[in-house]
Protein backbone atom coordinates (compact mmCIF):
# COMPACT_ATOMS: atom_id res chain seq x y z
CA UNK A 1 0.00 0.00 0.00
CA UNK A 2 1.41 3.79 -0.69
CA UNK A 3 1.37 5.76 1.99
CA UNK A 4 1.12 9.58 1.31
CA UNK A 5 2.15 12.01 4.94
CA UNK A 6 -0.90 13.83 5.99
CA UNK A 7 -1.84 17.26 5.63
CA UNK A 8 -1.63 20.09 8.54
CA UNK A 9 -3.81 22.46 6.31
CA UNK A 10 -5.34 22.00 2.89
CA UNK A 11 -7.77 19.59 0.53
CA UNK A 12 -8.08 16.15 0.28
CA UNK A 13 -10.51 15.47 -2.87
CA UNK A 14 -12.03 11.65 -2.13
CA UNK A 15 -13.97 9.86 -4.72
CA UNK A 16 -13.31 11.13 -7.76
CA UNK A 17 -13.99 9.01 -10.18
CA UNK A 18 -11.19 6.57 -11.10
CA UNK A 19 -8.97 8.11 -14.52
CA UNK A 20 -10.44 12.02 -13.85
CA UNK A 21 -7.63 13.13 -10.94
CA UNK A 22 -5.59 14.84 -13.93
CA UNK A 23 -8.85 16.66 -15.58
CA UNK A 24 -9.15 18.41 -12.47
CA UNK A 25 -5.60 19.36 -11.78
CA UNK A 26 -5.67 20.96 -15.04
CA UNK A 27 -9.30 22.57 -14.02
CA UNK A 28 -8.32 23.57 -10.64
CA UNK A 29 -4.55 25.04 -12.60
CA UNK A 30 -2.80 23.06 -9.44
CA UNK A 31 0.25 23.21 -11.69
CA UNK A 32 0.67 26.77 -11.12
CA UNK A 33 0.24 26.67 -7.35
CA UNK A 34 3.37 26.85 -5.35
CA UNK A 35 2.38 23.73 -3.02
CA UNK A 36 2.79 20.05 -2.42
CA UNK A 37 0.10 18.10 -4.41
CA UNK A 38 -0.65 14.29 -4.48
CA UNK A 39 -2.21 13.11 -7.23
CA UNK A 40 -3.64 8.92 -6.60
CA UNK A 41 -4.74 7.12 -9.10
CA UNK A 42 -6.86 4.18 -9.28
CA UNK A 43 -6.60 3.64 -5.08
CA UNK A 44 -8.91 0.74 -4.16
CA UNK A 45 -12.60 1.71 -3.05
CA UNK A 46 -15.48 -0.51 -1.55
CA UNK A 47 -18.16 2.60 -2.60
CA UNK A 48 -16.39 2.85 -6.43
CA UNK A 49 -14.49 -0.26 -6.69
CA UNK A 50 -11.30 2.05 -7.82
CA UNK A 51 -11.12 6.10 -7.54
CA UNK A 52 -8.51 8.94 -7.60
CA UNK A 53 -7.75 11.09 -4.87
CA UNK A 54 -6.29 14.63 -4.82
CA UNK A 55 -4.35 15.83 -2.03
CA UNK A 56 -3.41 20.07 -1.55
CA UNK A 57 -1.34 21.22 0.99
CA UNK A 58 -2.61 24.87 0.80
CA UNK A 59 -4.72 27.94 2.47
CA UNK A 60 -7.83 26.69 2.42
CA UNK A 61 -9.34 30.09 0.78
CA UNK A 62 -6.96 29.45 -2.34
CA UNK A 63 -9.44 26.51 -4.23
CA UNK A 64 -12.64 27.75 -6.23
CA UNK A 65 -14.80 24.75 -5.23
CA UNK A 66 -17.53 26.25 -7.14
CA UNK A 67 -15.86 24.89 -9.94
CA UNK A 68 -14.88 22.01 -8.55
CA UNK A 69 -18.89 21.45 -8.10
CA UNK A 70 -19.02 21.89 -11.92
CA UNK A 71 -16.39 19.46 -12.72
CA UNK A 72 -17.91 16.45 -10.62
CA UNK A 73 -20.52 17.98 -7.91
CA UNK A 74 -19.83 14.04 -6.35
CA UNK A 75 -16.36 14.37 -5.19
CA UNK A 76 -16.22 14.46 -1.54
CA UNK A 77 -14.53 17.65 -0.29
CA UNK A 78 -12.56 17.25 3.10
CA UNK A 79 -10.90 20.22 4.16
CA UNK A 80 -8.17 19.95 6.80
CA UNK A 81 -6.98 22.52 9.25
CA UNK A 82 -4.31 21.88 12.45
CA UNK A 83 -4.13 18.25 10.88
CA UNK A 84 -7.99 17.13 11.43
CA UNK A 85 -10.73 17.01 9.36
CA UNK A 86 -12.73 20.49 10.15
CA UNK A 87 -15.48 19.76 7.47
CA UNK A 88 -16.73 17.03 5.02
CA UNK A 89 -18.48 19.59 1.94
CA UNK A 90 -20.35 18.51 -0.21
CA UNK A 91 -20.43 20.46 -3.60
CA UNK A 92 -23.44 21.04 -6.16
CA UNK A 93 -23.50 22.36 -9.44
CA UNK A 94 -23.03 25.94 -9.75
CA UNK A 95 -25.42 28.06 -11.35
CA UNK A 96 -22.98 29.88 -13.52
CA UNK A 97 -19.04 29.04 -13.76
CA UNK A 98 -16.44 31.80 -14.94
CA UNK A 99 -13.37 30.85 -16.98
CA UNK A 100 -13.22 27.44 -15.76
CA UNK A 101 -14.07 26.11 -19.30
CA UNK A 102 -13.75 27.05 -22.63
CA UNK A 103 -16.47 27.01 -25.66
CA UNK A 104 -15.41 24.82 -27.91
CA UNK A 105 -17.59 26.01 -30.80
CA UNK A 106 -15.33 27.77 -33.63
CA UNK A 107 -18.14 30.05 -34.55
CA UNK A 108 -18.50 31.47 -31.24
CA UNK A 109 -17.58 34.87 -30.25
CA UNK A 110 -15.22 33.40 -27.25
CA UNK A 111 -12.68 31.88 -30.16
CA UNK A 112 -11.96 35.25 -31.17
CA UNK A 113 -12.04 37.91 -28.79
CA UNK A 114 -9.82 39.37 -26.51
CA UNK A 115 -9.68 38.99 -22.91
CA UNK A 116 -13.92 37.86 -22.63
CA UNK A 117 -14.79 35.95 -19.71
CA UNK A 118 -15.76 32.35 -20.62
CA UNK A 119 -18.97 31.51 -19.10
CA UNK A 120 -21.34 28.59 -18.83
CA UNK A 121 -25.36 28.95 -17.26
CA UNK A 122 -26.57 25.80 -15.75
CA UNK A 123 -29.86 25.18 -17.74
CA UNK A 124 -30.71 21.83 -16.98
CA UNK A 125 -30.01 20.65 -13.59
CA UNK A 126 -31.58 17.13 -13.91
CA UNK A 127 -29.44 16.50 -17.09
CA UNK A 128 -26.60 18.53 -15.96
CA UNK A 129 -26.19 20.12 -18.96
CA UNK A 130 -24.12 23.97 -19.16
CA UNK A 131 -24.19 25.98 -21.97
CA UNK A 132 -22.67 28.76 -23.12
CA UNK A 133 -23.75 32.30 -22.40
CA UNK A 134 -23.09 33.63 -25.62
CA UNK A 135 -22.97 30.75 -27.86
CA UNK A 136 -25.56 28.64 -26.22
CA UNK A 137 -23.35 25.44 -27.04
CA UNK A 138 -23.73 22.77 -25.21
CA UNK A 139 -20.78 21.78 -23.00
CA UNK A 140 -19.13 18.50 -23.63
CA UNK A 141 -16.67 16.89 -21.19
CA UNK A 142 -13.55 15.71 -22.33
CA UNK A 143 -13.90 12.19 -22.66
CA UNK A 144 -11.56 9.90 -20.62
CA UNK B 1 -31.85 50.51 -20.69
CA UNK B 2 -32.43 47.52 -22.72
CA UNK B 3 -30.91 45.27 -25.31
CA UNK B 4 -32.70 42.50 -27.99
CA UNK B 5 -30.20 38.99 -28.35
CA UNK B 6 -33.30 36.24 -28.27
CA UNK B 7 -36.87 37.00 -29.37
CA UNK B 8 -37.66 35.53 -25.58
CA UNK B 9 -35.90 38.47 -24.11
CA UNK B 10 -39.75 40.09 -24.15
CA UNK B 11 -42.11 38.40 -22.02
CA UNK B 12 -45.25 37.61 -24.37
CA UNK B 13 -47.13 40.23 -22.18
CA UNK B 14 -43.98 42.80 -23.87
CA UNK B 15 -44.54 41.02 -26.96
CA UNK B 16 -48.19 42.05 -27.24
CA UNK B 17 -47.29 45.57 -26.42
CA UNK B 18 -44.59 45.15 -29.20
CA UNK B 19 -47.04 44.04 -31.81
CA UNK B 20 -49.70 46.48 -31.32
CA UNK B 21 -47.45 49.43 -31.52
CA UNK B 22 -45.98 47.78 -34.69
CA UNK B 23 -49.84 47.65 -36.01
CA UNK B 24 -50.24 51.53 -34.65
CA UNK B 25 -47.47 52.46 -36.68
CA UNK B 26 -48.94 50.21 -39.87
CA UNK B 27 -52.20 52.34 -39.38
CA UNK B 28 -50.84 56.02 -38.88
CA UNK B 29 -47.55 56.02 -40.17
CA UNK B 30 -47.75 60.07 -40.17
CA UNK B 31 -47.70 59.86 -36.34
CA UNK B 32 -44.69 58.26 -35.90
CA UNK B 33 -42.40 60.36 -38.76
CA UNK B 34 -40.51 62.74 -36.59
CA UNK B 35 -40.42 60.21 -33.51
CA UNK B 36 -36.67 59.91 -33.68
CA UNK B 37 -36.19 63.35 -35.14
CA UNK B 38 -32.13 64.16 -34.04
CA UNK B 39 -31.37 59.99 -32.99
CA UNK B 40 -29.16 58.18 -34.29
CA UNK B 41 -28.91 54.24 -35.48
CA UNK B 42 -26.01 52.60 -36.07
CA UNK B 43 -26.14 49.64 -38.38
CA UNK B 44 -23.06 47.77 -37.38
CA UNK B 45 -22.74 44.72 -40.22
CA UNK B 46 -19.67 42.50 -40.02
CA UNK B 47 -21.38 40.41 -42.54
CA UNK B 48 -23.34 41.09 -45.63
CA UNK B 49 -26.99 41.49 -45.24
CA UNK B 50 -29.41 43.12 -47.92
CA UNK B 51 -33.00 42.58 -46.22
CA UNK B 52 -31.69 43.02 -42.37
CA UNK B 53 -29.74 46.11 -43.18
CA UNK B 54 -31.95 47.81 -45.48
CA UNK B 55 -35.28 46.98 -43.32
CA UNK B 56 -33.69 48.59 -40.09
CA UNK B 57 -32.44 52.26 -42.04
CA UNK B 58 -35.83 52.26 -43.51
CA UNK B 59 -37.35 51.72 -40.13
CA UNK B 60 -34.84 54.45 -38.84
CA UNK B 61 -35.54 56.79 -41.93
CA UNK B 62 -39.64 56.41 -41.41
CA UNK B 63 -38.81 57.27 -37.86
CA UNK B 64 -36.93 60.64 -38.66
CA UNK B 65 -34.08 59.49 -37.39
CA UNK B 66 -30.52 59.16 -38.93
CA UNK B 67 -28.70 56.20 -39.79
CA UNK B 68 -24.72 55.30 -40.11
CA UNK B 69 -22.22 52.50 -40.22
CA UNK B 70 -20.86 50.02 -42.39
CA UNK B 71 -21.77 47.04 -44.45
CA UNK B 72 -19.06 44.33 -44.29
CA UNK B 73 -16.13 43.95 -41.79
CA UNK B 74 -13.52 44.56 -44.37
CA UNK B 75 -14.84 48.18 -44.66
CA UNK B 76 -15.17 48.28 -40.58
CA UNK B 77 -12.18 48.96 -37.93
CA UNK B 78 -12.61 44.95 -37.09
CA UNK B 79 -10.06 44.83 -40.17
CA UNK B 80 -7.93 46.20 -38.45
CA UNK B 81 -7.73 43.88 -35.60
CA UNK B 82 -10.47 45.97 -33.23
CA UNK B 83 -12.34 44.17 -30.31
CA UNK B 84 -16.52 44.63 -30.65
CA UNK B 85 -15.83 45.42 -27.01
CA UNK B 86 -13.88 48.19 -27.98
CA UNK B 87 -15.87 49.13 -31.53
CA UNK B 88 -19.10 49.37 -28.98
CA UNK B 89 -17.67 51.58 -26.92
CA UNK B 90 -16.66 53.85 -29.80
CA UNK B 91 -19.69 53.49 -31.22
CA UNK B 92 -21.73 54.56 -28.17
CA UNK B 93 -20.35 57.82 -28.42
CA UNK B 94 -22.19 58.74 -32.13
CA UNK B 95 -25.37 56.76 -31.84
CA UNK B 96 -28.29 56.54 -29.53
CA UNK B 97 -28.91 53.07 -30.64
CA UNK B 98 -27.43 50.43 -32.54
CA UNK B 99 -28.15 47.14 -34.87
CA UNK B 100 -25.14 44.62 -34.99
CA UNK B 101 -25.23 41.73 -36.98
CA UNK B 102 -21.77 39.27 -36.74
CA UNK B 103 -20.55 36.04 -38.06
CA UNK B 104 -19.57 34.94 -34.40
CA UNK B 105 -22.51 33.51 -32.27
CA UNK B 106 -23.31 36.16 -29.06
CA UNK B 107 -20.82 38.83 -30.41
CA UNK B 108 -24.15 41.38 -30.20
CA UNK B 109 -24.41 39.71 -26.31
CA UNK B 110 -21.02 40.85 -25.96
CA UNK B 111 -21.11 43.92 -26.94
CA UNK B 112 -24.13 44.90 -24.89
CA UNK B 113 -22.14 44.20 -21.92
CA UNK B 114 -19.86 46.92 -22.29
CA UNK B 115 -22.63 49.38 -24.33
CA UNK B 116 -23.85 52.63 -23.42
CA UNK B 117 -26.82 52.27 -25.72
CA UNK B 118 -29.61 49.81 -26.66
CA UNK B 119 -27.59 46.90 -28.87
CA UNK B 120 -30.37 44.67 -31.75
CA UNK B 121 -28.71 41.35 -32.24
CA UNK B 122 -29.43 41.88 -35.90
CA UNK B 123 -28.13 38.12 -36.54
CA UNK B 124 -25.37 36.33 -34.79
CA UNK B 125 -23.71 33.31 -37.14
CA UNK B 126 -26.58 30.50 -37.08
CA UNK B 127 -27.61 31.17 -33.37
CA UNK B 128 -30.19 33.90 -32.92
CA UNK B 129 -32.10 36.49 -35.44
CA UNK B 130 -34.84 37.78 -33.23
CA UNK B 131 -35.98 40.76 -34.85
CA UNK B 132 -37.16 38.04 -37.98
CA UNK B 133 -38.56 36.13 -35.34
CA UNK B 134 -40.38 39.51 -34.52
CA UNK B 135 -41.48 39.90 -38.29
CA UNK B 136 -42.75 36.53 -38.35
CA UNK B 137 -44.99 36.84 -35.11
CA UNK B 138 -46.41 40.31 -36.52
CA UNK B 139 -47.42 38.68 -39.58
CA UNK B 140 -49.07 36.24 -38.18
CA UNK B 141 -51.19 37.97 -35.43
CA UNK B 142 -51.82 40.91 -38.26
CA UNK B 143 -52.50 38.01 -41.39
CA UNK B 144 -54.65 35.04 -39.17
CA UNK B 145 -55.45 37.62 -36.08
CA UNK B 146 -54.21 35.63 -33.82
CA UNK B 147 -50.78 33.53 -32.46
CA UNK B 148 -52.68 30.81 -30.76
CA UNK B 149 -54.93 27.87 -32.11
CA UNK B 150 -52.67 27.44 -35.23
CA UNK B 151 -51.09 24.50 -37.31
CA UNK B 152 -47.70 25.54 -38.79
CA UNK B 153 -46.17 23.61 -41.16
CA UNK B 154 -42.06 24.37 -40.83
CA UNK B 155 -40.43 23.15 -44.73
CA UNK B 156 -37.26 22.79 -46.22
CA UNK B 157 -34.15 23.32 -44.36
CA UNK B 158 -35.45 22.43 -40.57
CA UNK B 159 -31.84 21.48 -39.57
CA UNK B 160 -29.46 24.94 -40.24
CA UNK B 161 -32.53 27.37 -40.27
CA UNK B 162 -31.82 29.59 -37.28
CA UNK B 163 -35.13 31.21 -38.01
CA UNK B 164 -36.86 27.72 -37.90
CA UNK B 165 -35.81 27.41 -34.56
CA UNK B 166 -36.23 30.85 -33.01
CA UNK B 167 -40.36 30.65 -34.48
CA UNK B 168 -40.66 27.35 -32.59
CA UNK B 169 -39.42 28.80 -29.66
CA UNK B 170 -41.61 32.07 -29.21
CA UNK B 171 -44.71 30.19 -30.81
CA UNK B 172 -44.11 27.22 -28.37
CA UNK B 173 -45.21 29.88 -25.38
CA UNK B 174 -48.87 30.25 -27.02
CA UNK B 175 -51.71 28.11 -26.66
CA UNK B 176 -52.89 25.11 -29.10
CA UNK B 177 -49.98 25.63 -31.67
CA UNK B 178 -49.05 22.04 -33.56
CA UNK B 179 -46.22 22.04 -35.32
CA UNK B 180 -45.73 20.12 -38.66
CA UNK B 181 -41.84 19.45 -39.64
CA UNK B 182 -41.58 18.72 -43.44
CA UNK B 183 -38.20 18.02 -44.44
CA UNK B 184 -35.74 15.44 -46.31
CA UNK B 185 -34.10 13.16 -43.63
CA UNK B 186 -30.80 15.24 -43.72
CA UNK B 187 -32.80 18.35 -42.61
CA UNK B 188 -34.76 17.34 -39.94
CA UNK B 189 -35.50 19.78 -36.58
CA UNK B 190 -32.59 19.13 -34.23
CA UNK B 191 -33.65 16.68 -31.01
CA UNK B 192 -32.49 19.43 -29.02
CA UNK B 193 -35.38 21.31 -30.20
CA UNK B 194 -37.62 18.60 -29.72
CA UNK B 195 -36.73 17.59 -26.93
CA UNK B 196 -35.88 20.72 -24.85
CA UNK B 197 -39.26 23.18 -26.61
CA UNK B 198 -41.81 20.43 -27.44
CA UNK B 199 -41.38 17.48 -25.46
CA UNK B 200 -40.67 19.27 -22.32
CA UNK B 201 -43.99 20.94 -22.81
CA UNK B 202 -46.25 18.52 -24.37
CA UNK B 203 -46.82 20.65 -26.89
CA UNK B 204 -47.73 18.67 -30.86
CA UNK B 205 -45.89 18.17 -33.45
CA UNK B 206 -45.00 15.49 -36.38
CA UNK B 207 -42.26 14.95 -38.67
CA UNK B 208 -42.91 14.08 -42.37
CA UNK B 209 -41.24 13.87 -45.61
CA UNK B 210 -44.15 15.35 -48.25
CA UNK B 211 -45.45 18.51 -48.32
CA UNK B 212 -48.45 17.21 -49.91
CA UNK B 213 -49.06 14.97 -47.25
CA UNK B 214 -50.09 17.97 -44.59
CA UNK B 215 -50.88 20.74 -46.90
CA UNK B 216 -54.55 20.41 -46.03
CA UNK B 217 -53.86 20.67 -42.29
CA UNK B 218 -51.79 23.70 -42.64
CA UNK B 219 -52.85 27.11 -41.24
CA UNK B 220 -49.58 28.83 -42.13
CA UNK B 221 -46.67 27.41 -44.58
CA UNK B 222 -43.33 28.72 -43.38
CA UNK B 223 -41.14 27.93 -46.31
CA UNK B 224 -37.41 28.14 -45.83
CA UNK B 225 -34.30 27.99 -48.13
CA UNK B 226 -31.38 25.43 -48.24
CA UNK B 227 -28.21 27.87 -47.42
CA UNK B 228 -25.23 26.42 -49.68
CA UNK B 229 -22.88 28.46 -46.94
CA UNK B 230 -23.96 25.95 -43.74
CA UNK B 231 -22.68 22.68 -46.05
CA UNK B 232 -19.27 21.49 -46.38
CA UNK B 233 -19.96 19.04 -48.98
CA UNK B 234 -21.24 20.75 -52.25
CA UNK B 235 -22.59 17.74 -53.45
CA UNK B 236 -24.89 17.65 -49.93
CA UNK B 237 -26.02 20.72 -51.18
CA UNK B 238 -27.24 20.44 -54.75
CA UNK B 239 -28.65 16.99 -54.19
CA UNK B 240 -30.68 18.84 -51.28
CA UNK B 241 -31.56 22.45 -53.15
CA UNK B 242 -34.74 21.29 -54.99
CA UNK B 243 -36.22 18.98 -52.75
CA UNK B 244 -39.20 21.27 -52.17
CA UNK B 245 -40.46 23.58 -54.74
CA UNK B 246 -43.98 24.99 -53.60
CA UNK B 247 -45.92 25.87 -57.10
CA UNK B 248 -49.53 25.80 -57.87
CA UNK B 249 -50.24 22.64 -58.13
CA UNK B 250 -49.91 21.95 -54.23
CA UNK B 251 -51.45 25.11 -53.77
CA UNK B 252 -54.91 23.70 -54.38
CA UNK B 253 -54.36 21.37 -51.93
CA UNK B 254 -54.26 24.37 -49.36
CA UNK B 255 -56.84 25.81 -47.33
CA UNK B 256 -58.17 28.64 -48.56
CA UNK B 257 -57.32 30.92 -45.87
CA UNK B 258 -53.41 29.58 -44.88
CA UNK B 259 -50.62 32.00 -45.34
CA UNK B 260 -47.18 30.83 -47.17
CA UNK B 261 -44.29 32.72 -45.59
CA UNK B 262 -40.82 32.97 -46.21
CA UNK B 263 -37.81 34.46 -44.39
CA UNK B 264 -36.50 35.49 -48.25
CA UNK B 265 -34.64 35.66 -50.25
CA UNK B 266 -35.59 32.49 -51.76
CA UNK B 267 -34.08 30.72 -54.72
CA UNK B 268 -36.44 28.22 -56.12
CA UNK B 269 -38.14 26.92 -53.27
CA UNK B 270 -41.28 28.80 -53.86
CA UNK B 271 -42.12 29.19 -58.07
CA UNK B 272 -42.73 32.48 -58.80
CA UNK B 273 -46.07 31.45 -59.99
CA UNK B 274 -47.49 31.24 -56.48
CA UNK B 275 -46.64 35.35 -55.84
CA UNK B 276 -49.66 35.84 -57.52
CA UNK B 277 -51.68 33.68 -55.00
CA UNK B 278 -53.52 36.11 -52.54
CA UNK B 279 -52.32 33.32 -49.52
CA UNK B 280 -48.29 34.47 -50.54
CA UNK B 281 -47.47 36.49 -47.72
CA UNK B 282 -43.66 36.63 -48.03
CA UNK B 283 -43.54 39.74 -49.53
CA UNK B 284 -45.78 41.68 -47.23
CA UNK B 285 -43.75 39.88 -44.32
CA UNK B 286 -41.08 42.12 -45.98
CA UNK B 287 -43.03 45.25 -44.81
CA UNK B 288 -44.05 44.12 -41.78
CA UNK B 289 -40.50 44.05 -40.46
CA UNK B 290 -40.23 47.71 -41.32
CA UNK B 291 -43.28 47.73 -38.46
CA UNK B 292 -41.45 46.00 -36.09
CA UNK B 293 -38.23 47.73 -36.07
CA UNK B 294 -39.83 50.56 -36.13
CA UNK B 295 -41.54 49.31 -32.68
CA UNK B 296 -38.56 47.65 -31.80
CA UNK B 297 -36.58 50.93 -31.83
CA UNK B 298 -39.18 53.31 -30.18
CA UNK B 299 -39.80 50.58 -27.59
CA UNK B 300 -35.36 50.63 -26.72
CA UNK B 301 -35.06 53.97 -27.32
CA UNK B 302 -38.34 54.62 -24.76
CA UNK B 303 -39.89 57.41 -27.17
CA UNK B 304 -43.55 57.12 -26.45
CA UNK B 305 -45.58 59.03 -29.29
CA UNK B 306 -49.00 60.06 -27.90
Amino acid sequence: MLNIGGLSEGFVLDHIEAGRSMEIYQYLNLDKFDCCVAIIKNARSNKMGKKDIIKIECSIDAIDLKALGFIDHNITVNIIQNDRIVEKKRLSLPKEIKNVARCRNPRCITSIEQEIDHIFVLTDPVKEIYRCKYCEEKYRRKKK
Amino acid sequence: MRHLMSPLDFSVEELDQLLDLANDIEAHPEKYAHACDGKKLATLFYEPSTRTRLSFEAAMMNLGGNIFGFSSAASSSAAKGESVSDTIRMISCYADICAMRHPKEGAPMVASAVSSIPVINAGDGGHQHPTQTLTDLLTIRSLKGRLDHLVIGLCGDLKFGRTVHSLVRALARYEHITFIFISPEELKIPGYIKEDVLEAQNIPYKEVERIEDVMSDLDILYMTRVQRERFFNEEDYIRLKDFYILNNKKMKLAKEDMIVMHPLPRVNEISVEVDKDPRAAYFRQVQYGVYVRMALILTLLEVNVC
